[in-house]
């Protein structure tokens, strides 16, 4: 009986790589986790019994220079990514400490912008339904910046060691990938909370 | 012929002691031993499910029935639909598709074996969490409280006011850990269809099966974080004193049910999809007959799959939305009836002509066509809105969803496991009892589910633990109860069969079934790395082109 092998078909066939196929998913299945939160804080725009309202509280000066930040931090990892496919590993350390750097100067200017709404305008999750999804939405994102600056670090980190070659660009430019979506969420979530929302 | 020269006799775990071989399934990342842990898991939970519901149909046979209080009572329906949907729906599917798909497409593992690994502990620690509400949540009446906000733990009734306690907020981390198991399983599925598949696998020669997988993942991860989504805002509220349910403060409970149909109507074609694969495979086998119209079945999934995503709002025509919405939910509802009703012909359509072999994969996968065609008629039904305002919430809906849900999924996994028992196990299922169990359990199915169609136009509520004598209402449910005894016999029967066959079933050699798909290629057990050499295949039906060289598919594919 024949066996399972045609020789006429080729047997290197091109297939993507599972990996980008992986994180592809990942960011889709967060992009939905991110649209409910969307949705809700659309749905609710003007619906809160109580002030403060959007408008009364929301500041742009800070959230621009924040959010020139956090876009610029999608090109410097980008050229990261170019440095350690190049084999230039210093020069992608480099890049990458001063994408967590501009990461990191989000973080801090988030809390900065949240303790000005609580302090000044005394605006808390719990004071009305703008607060309620204003943090959570906000709040939401911010949480994945974070997840994204500890992979950014762990690769700096393995970097710095040592331990990360030009072959591994595959997978550090999947952490980049990571990276990028969790800027465009940002601009999402900009248009939705300070143009649209306020 | 084989493509494994690996003779599973004795397993060389045998000699190893309980602890070692204990530890082997704790650490496997093999996704047959995964699979084989899934398929174990959804049955102890399709057990305790199919128990909370035997409860309910106890207390519910005789008028003003007094055998658990209400409170239990709303404990047992949460936990009932909860438990079928996401402890035994999810991880049966999920762990059969685990099993089945790096086979059917010539892979010898999943594309993230240790990601397979995490999916199925979180799946175990969210049915952990979920049940240990029994014993450690605080509830309405102190400790010991299960959730009893209904499966689709409609706001306000989650509010901390109405649903003082943690009751709740086990079933949203419960739900929750195992929402996470069933994204990480189809980003695993989804990355293993499209990339592992074997040379000269091109997705028109996919398993029908492989292809509904595919759409399923899809639908996973579209639908299941909208659920998490909604949770993450429910958890919030309950426990940081946000708004978003809370209607004191301007929330709306209309959010909640639009976010909870968004993912519920999809997770109706999660859990309903897989099923159509298996009866797919199974059809055409017991047929003696290629596929009928493959392409259109493909196409029609991708179509489900599709408008699957636009029709979540026909669950809420009640509460009385727009004349807009509601012709449009209306419209999108009818309009999936057609490739459903596509993939109904393809079966009939296989069938015909062929050379039927009444074996119990195929009993289940005819009375299935039945039985689905029935639950999608009352579904068509309640697409009406004005019928819906009549029979909203009422058994008639409990009728329909148990057609579709029974009488597709559960109907459709029987159908897979006595097909691919053989394959994972070695051995076959008894025929003789498998056929007693089938008819049992259409008889019991029948006799339970149906009278509540006619119980619900007579005006039954659903949930509701009891019923004043007189309405007319106690022969429909007396025989819904006695039909759950017939069912418990069957599944009993079933147990009986598993533990019996796995002793001292027939051997079932390699390809037991004569059938055509790349699984039955390699021994049953398949060895840990599934194909010695990983095949080549020319067509969709590579064992046939084996089995017949002077006619195979894949001449004719060249042909054509």
């Amino acid at each position: 009986m024949s066996s399972l092998s045609h020789p006429a078909l080729p047997t290197e066939v091109w297939r993507p790589a599972r990996g980008k196929v992986g994180m592809v998913c990942l960011i889709a299945a967060e992009s939905c986790i991110f649209l409910t939160f969307v949705v809700a804080y659309l749905f609710y725009i003007g619906k809160s019994a109580t002030g403060p309202q959007p408008a009364q509280v929301l500041g742009l000066g800070l959230v621009i220079v924040n959010s020139i930040a956090l876009i610029s931090s999608s090109f410097t990892a980008m050229t990261a990514v170019k440095m350690l496919e190049r084999g230039a590993q210093a020069k992608c350390w480099l890049w990458l400490a001063l994408t967590i750097g501009l990461g990191s100067f989000f973080v801090v200017g988030t809390a900065w912008e949240w303790a000005g709404l609580m302090r000044d305008h005394g605006l808390y999750p719990t004071t009305n339904l703008f607060g309620t999804t204003f943090y959570s939405l906000v709040g939401l994102h911010l949480f994945h910046v974070v997840v994204g600056l500890i992979l950014l670090s762990t690769v700096f980190v393995l970097g710095v060691l040592g331990w990360v070659k030009p072959r591994h660009a595959g997978a550090f430019d999947l952490v980049s990938w990571y990276w990028h979506f969790v800027d465009a969420v940002w601009v999402v979530v900009f248009v939705t909370v300070y143009v649209i929302g306020r | 012929m084989k493509l494994s020269e690996h003779h599973p006799t004795i397993p060389a775990e045998v000699s190893k002691t309980l602890g070692a071989r204990l530890h082997g399934w704790a650490v496997t990342v093999d996704h047959k031993r995964l699979g084989i842990m899934y398929v174990c898991f959804g049955l102890v939970f399709f057990v305790i499910g199919g128990l909370e519901g035997a409860l309910m149909r106890a207390q519910l046979a005789q008028a003003a029935g007094k055998i658990v209080d209400p409170a239990t009572f709303n404990q047992l329906f949460t936990m009932h639909g909860t438990t079928m949907v996401f402890l035994v729906g999810m991880p049966m599917l999920l762990g059969m598709a685990n099993y089945l798909i790096p086979l059917m497409i010539g892979a010898r593992d999943m594309a993230f074996p240790r990601l397979n690994a995490f999916g199925l502990w979180l799946f175990v620690f969210g049915a952990i969490l979920l049940y240990f509400s029994y014993v450690g949540a605080q509830g309405l009446y102190g400790t010991g409280a299960a959730p009893d906000v209904g499966w689709f733990a409609y706001a306000p009734l989650t509010n901390r006011t109405f649903s003082p306690g943690s009751a709740t907020d086990y079933w949203i981390l419960g739900i929750m850990v195992s929402g996470f198991g069933s994204i990480t399983t189809a980003i695993n599925l989804l990355a293993t269809i499209l990339v592992m598949r074997c040379p000269g696998m091109t997705l028109m020669r996919l398993p029908l099966l492989a292809w509904m997988m595919l759409v399923v993942s899809v639908l996973v991860i579209i639908a299941i974080p909208v659920l998490t989504g909604a949770q993450i805002m429910l958890l919030l509220d309950r426990s940081l004193g946000m708004h978003f349910f809370d209607t004191q403060n301007g929330g709306s409970s209309i959010l909640w049910q639009h976010l909870f149909w968004f993912f519920g109507h999809p997770e109706v074609y999660i859990l309903v999809l897989p099923a159509f694969g298996f009866f797919s495979e199974v059809i055409p086998v017991f047929s003696r007959k290629v596929i009928f119209g493959y392409p259109l079945m493909v196409a029609a999934t991708v179509a489900i799959g599709f408008i699957s995503l636009g029709v979540w709002a026909h669950h809420m025509f009640a509460i009385g939305m727009s004349p807009a919405l509601n012709a449009f939910f209306a419209a999108s509802t009818l309009l999936i009836a057609v490739p459903t009703g596509i993939k109904i012909f393809n079966w009939i359509g296989t069938m015909i002509g062929g050379q039927i072999i009444f074996a119990t994969p195929m009993l289940f996968a005819t009375a299935f066509l039945g039985i689905f065609t029935f639950g999608g008629l009352t579904g068509i039904m309640l697409a009406i809105v004005p019928f819906t305002w009549q029979l909203s919430d009422s058994y008639f809906v409990v009728g329909h969803f148990h057609y579709v849900l029974f009488g597709g999924t559960v109907f459709g996994i029987f159908s897979g496991l006595f097909y691919w028992f053989p394959k994972a196990t070695g051995r076959m299922l008894s025929e003789r009892l498998g056929k007693w169990f089938f008819w049992l359990l259409f008889i019991g199915f029948n006799l339970t589910f149906f009278p509540m169609h006619i119980s619900g136009i007579l005006g039954m509520p659903r949930r509701i633990y009891m019923y004043q004598p007189d309405r007319g209402l106690e022969l429909w449910n007396m025989l819904s109860s006695i039909g759950v005894i017939v069912q418990g016999l069957g599944i009993s029967l079933f147990v009986w069969n598993v533990i019996l066959s796995l002793r001292r079933g027939k051997i079932a050699g390699n390809d037991p079934w004569n059938a055509w798909t790349l699984e039955w290629a390699t021994t049953s057990p398949p060895p840990e790395w599934n194909f010695d050499q990983i095949p080549t295949v020319g067509s969709a039906r590579p064992l046939w082109d084996i089995k017949n060289p002077t006619d195979p598919d894949s001449h004719q594919e060249v042909q054509a």
